[in-house]
């Protein structure tokens, strides 16, 4: 068994420890908001925050993050930073098929966390390992600036 | 649950009476209710027509029968339907019709629902509206009555029917029931469009809430109880059978359930993800590849190059080029080379069958409802009727998910026959399937030759084009095949917009290429495009015009692509100089392409540096797509097909050896990242003619313009792709 804590909630799994966060999540919790796109932290669809940081669950074994603070796209809004950047991203309606976005907004608000006023070029390195294959990458940008807005 | 059925004959009579438009008001209405969550509410819908469902909450639901996989067509068919109801966009939802030929055919395909070829506004306009326009009639006629007043002093507005003289209002939730039982009107006024209050306006996305907050639901997220996932082990080449294979190892994999032969190959059978792709890592197969396709691509081109050499089947003829090449003062001439590309959608194809005692249930991002619907019955030996599909949002297409021969939709179908339908099951590929499981954008070699006159004038064009038929073979073959010349071999080339007079287009077709291949976002114009806007601007460069003064004075009779090109040009501020920092080139390029009746010009302004590496800083971009139905959805789809169009342009290359594809993954298929996304300006040109598609047609002129700024910036003409930087070393 292997004991979890997402978003805020204690999980018990009865999974493989080297099971990676992302199967886990997905198919044993059922928590489907996080995605699967490539396995090998090569496109940020599935990344979730760890105390904080953002993490690509595909690569990281269920048994390194036991006892850390896992938060997923399912429980962005309970914190300010999430619902402004979530708004940010409807008033600017910067999704397509969605399926990169639950990665893009994690990757997105941990950003915001650590730096208020982000420029472009430092959206650009946040930003660098989430691949979008519908290049919503102009409206990314915009939301995240959008949303550094509603936070000063 | 409680279900109210109305009977309306009126409805067929609607349907029959609308010269030649098809609304399906074919079914009684059904007032299905829609039980909440628990402890919720029940809410009866009712079904005012095919399309649209009210709600004694006063939902709309709009039916849309085509895929969202990003293009925004939930909320464009919303839209439409909505501003003819007069509907209060607030309370609008959208939800994806069954497979249903009948009720929800492509008008443009014949009976055949689907989605492709940015048709889903173009052929749902006149339909949507019209249904809109009757769920109006029918609140109308059901509020006068009730309130026994004239229905010409009825007004309708934001999802509220009110009557001045009596000073009575009611909900569409409240007059549902009764407008379903009122007569289907046999003929409906459309608005005359300056009355319009969401067309052509900033209506939000329908999706972006769910999209945001990890409950938009993808075929990916699909569980039913009992549901095993697969993990298929594919041949390592194209043809390749399965010889023979253990799964002893496999199935001693903790999770795995099962290891079945399919004609794709063996299928691991687990719970969950994990455990059957574990499990397929264990599993040992040996591969019969006597009938395997073995060459690579390089060999692929190669023969190409050779197959140019000789004349092709004619696409287009005009004048006579042979004696216009014989007595040509100067010819120019340059050949292209194009290589297969992978879709590569976010989501990698995946797909849900549950095999039932009375037919069949398929969960997918479905984008060819009536052909993977009658493949899988014939799976089953059911009848098409008996296949039920839910569609679901996709996690991107372009173009793969319409595959012509089913291909994965068929793969899980096999599963799940081999276990003779003992449970549900989730057929799920891994990047690498999804990567090196072939439809790619064919493999294509170009040769183009120009021939001038002696007073410097453009008179003769020959383009011959190498590459494999998508169509051929598929259940398309009748209609766009003809005389040998598959139509999206060659669009974009053999109607080349520009006065020309004497003009050849030819055409080899190889049939003996074993890859399969695929509509690729923006079919042939992802490569007619680059090489015709191309090789133009080496025209120009031997003409010694500017490459947007040559193009206005050869689109004479074609003023649409005049419009957005000068359009992009004045925006972009052609003709004045570009800074440029020491040690850098900079260079603006334009292309200008018509493909699926619309029009885009765009204007790319590239910096070179001195290793050769490329930026493109800014593309703007000029639209003609008809009405514009969401404008800022027309700018998203713009911006994605440039940041898509750049990625094939920098990078994009499926390559094979010996027959196997070697790319997997996004380390070795690499798609473009933020940093290289440039700024994109989009322009809309106002039109009152009906809409055309916008999710390809942004995708052809991106890459023919950027290289004409390299070449503007460097001299230097790249024609092959992806782009050789190492040729701009300066
Ligand atoms: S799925 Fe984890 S980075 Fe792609
Ligand atoms: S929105 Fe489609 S991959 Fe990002």
């Amino acid at each position: 068994m292997i004991k979890l804590t997402i978003n805020g909630k204690a999980h018990q799994l009865d999974v493989a420890p080297d099971t990676p966060l992302l199967w886990a999540l997905r198919d044993t919790l059922q928590m489907t908001g996080t995605k699967y796109g490539c396995g090998q932290a090569l496109c940020g669809a599935c990344t979730v925050h760890v105390d904080g940081t953002p993490v690509r669950a595909c690569t990281t074994p269920v048994s390194a993050v036991v006892g850390r603070k896992i938060r997923t796209i399912e429980a962005v809004d309970s914190e300010r930073v999430g619902k402004v950047v979530q708004e940010a991203w409807r008033k600017l309606d910067v999704v397509q098929c969605g399926y990169c976005q639950s990665g893009q907004i994690m990757s997105a608000v941990a950003l915001l966390s650590q730096n208020r006023k982000p420029t472009d070029a430092d959206i650009d390195n946040a930003m660098s390992g989430n691949l979008c294959r519908c290049a919503t990458y102009v409206r990314v940008r915009a939301a995240i600036h959008e949303a550094a807005k509603a936070l000063a | 649950m409680s279900e109210i059925i109305i009977e309306n004959l009126s409805r067929r009579r609607f349907l029959q009476g609308s010269a030649g438009l098809t609304l399906g008001f074919c079914l009684p209405a059904v007032a299905a209710a829609a039980a909440g969550k628990l402890g919720a509410v029940a809410t009866v819908n009712t079904e005012i027509n095919a399309f649209l469902k009210i709600g004694a909450d006063n939902s709309v639901t709009v039916m849309s029968k085509h895929l969202e996989m990003g293009q925004g067509t939930y909320t464009g068919l919303a839209t439409i339907l909505a501003d003819e109801l007069d509907a209060d966009w607030a309370h609008v939802r959208v939800e994806g019709a069954p497979a249903d030929a009948k009720r929800y055919n492509n008008t443009f395909w014949g009976p055949s629902q689907g989605t492709g070829g940015s048709t889903a506004m173009a052929n749902s306009w006149d339909q949507m509206r019209k249904a809109g326009a009757a769920g109006r009639a029918m609140l109308v006629s059901a509020a006068a009555k009730r309130w026994n007043v004239g229905a010409a002093e009825i007004v309708v507005r934001d999802g509220v029917v009110s009557h001045a003289g009596s000073g009575r209002k009611a909900s569409f939730g409240e007059l549902a029931l009764d407008a379903a039982r009122e007569a289907v009107p046999t003929e409906v006024k459309l608005k005359d469009p300056k009355d319009f209050r969401l067309i052509g306006k900033q209506a939000k996305r329908k999706d972006s809430a769910a999209k945001t907050n990890g409950t938009a639901q993808f075929t990916q997220d699909v569980f039913l109880p009992g549901m095993l996932v697969a993990v298929v082990a594919h041949p390592p080449q194209f043809g390749a059978t399965v010889k023979s294979f253990d799964a002893s190892k496999a199935k001693a994999i903790k999770g795995v359930v099962d290891v079945v032969q399919i004609p794709q190959g063996v299928a691991v059978l687990a719970t969950d993800t994990w455990s059957a792709k574990k499990g397929r890592d264990a599993l040992s197969v040996s591969w019969d590849d006597s009938k395997a396709f073995k060459l690579g691509s390089d060999e692929i081109l190669a023969k190409y190059k050779e197959m140019a050499k000789k004349p092709g089947l004619i696409a287009a003829n005009k004048g006579d080029t042979a004696k216009t090449f014989a007595g040509a003062a100067k010819v120019v001439s340059a050949s292209f080379d194009f290589p297969y590309l992978a879709h590569a959608a976010m989501e990698p194809m995946n797909c849900v069958v549950h095999l039932k005692a009375d037919g069949c249930e398929v969960w997918n991002g479905e984008q060819f409802q009536t052909v993977d619907q009658g493949r899988v019955a014939a799976v089953f030996g059911l009848k098409p009727e008996q296949v039920r599909l839910n569609m679901l949002y996709a996690g991107g297409s372009f173009g793969r998910r319409a595959s012509t021969h089913s291909d994965y939709v068929m793969e899980a179908a096999h599963i799940v026959k081999a276990i003779n339908g003992k449970a549900p099951v989730k057929l799920v590929w891994l990047r690498e399937d999804d990567m090196r499981g072939g439809y790619y954008r064919p493999l294509f070699h170009h040769t183009l030759e120009a021939a001038l006159d002696g007073s410097g004038k453009l008179v003769g064009w020959h383009h011959r084009l190498v590459g494999q038929s998508i169509l051929t073979g598929s259940p398309f073959e009748a209609v766009m095949v003809k005389d040998g010349i598959d139509h999206v071999s060659v669009e974009g080339a053999s109607n080349l917009p520009y006065a020309i007079p004497n003009l050849l287009v030819d055409l080899h077709t190889p049939t003996d290429i074993g890859v399969p291949v695929l509509w690729w976002r923006s079919v042939g114009s992802s490569h007619t495009a680059y090489s015709t806007e191309v090789f133009l601007d080496q025209v120009a460069a031997a003409m010694g015009k500017d490459p947007v003064a040559l193009r206005l004075e050869l689109l004479s009779e074609h003023p649409k692509h005049a419009g957005v090109l000068k359009l992009a040009a004045e925006k972009a501020n052609w003709g004045t100089p570009l800074k440029a920092a020491p040690g850098e080139r900079r260079g603006r390029g334009v292309a200008v392409h018509e493909s699926f009746n619309s029009f885009v010009a765009q204007v790319a302004e590239v910096t070179v540096k001195k290793d050769g590496s490329i930026k493109v800083d800014r593309v703007v971009c000029a639209v003609d797509c008809g009405t514009a139905i969401n404008p800022d959805n027309i700018r998203s789809q713009v911006e994605g097909a440039v940041g898509f169009a750049l990625s094939a342009a920098l990078s994009g290359e499926i390559t094979l050896k010996g027959g196997r594809v070697e790319q997997g993954n996004f380390d070795g298929y690499p798609l473009l990242r933020i940093g290289d996304m440039p700024k994109v300006e989009v322009h809309i040109v106002p039109s009152s003619a009906a809409p055309t598609g916008i999710g390809e047609p942004g995708v052809p002129p991106l890459a023919p313009a950027v290289a004409n700024a390299i070449a503007a910036a460097t001299g230097k003409f790249l024609t092959k792709l992806p782009f050789n930087t190492t040729e701009l070393v300066a």
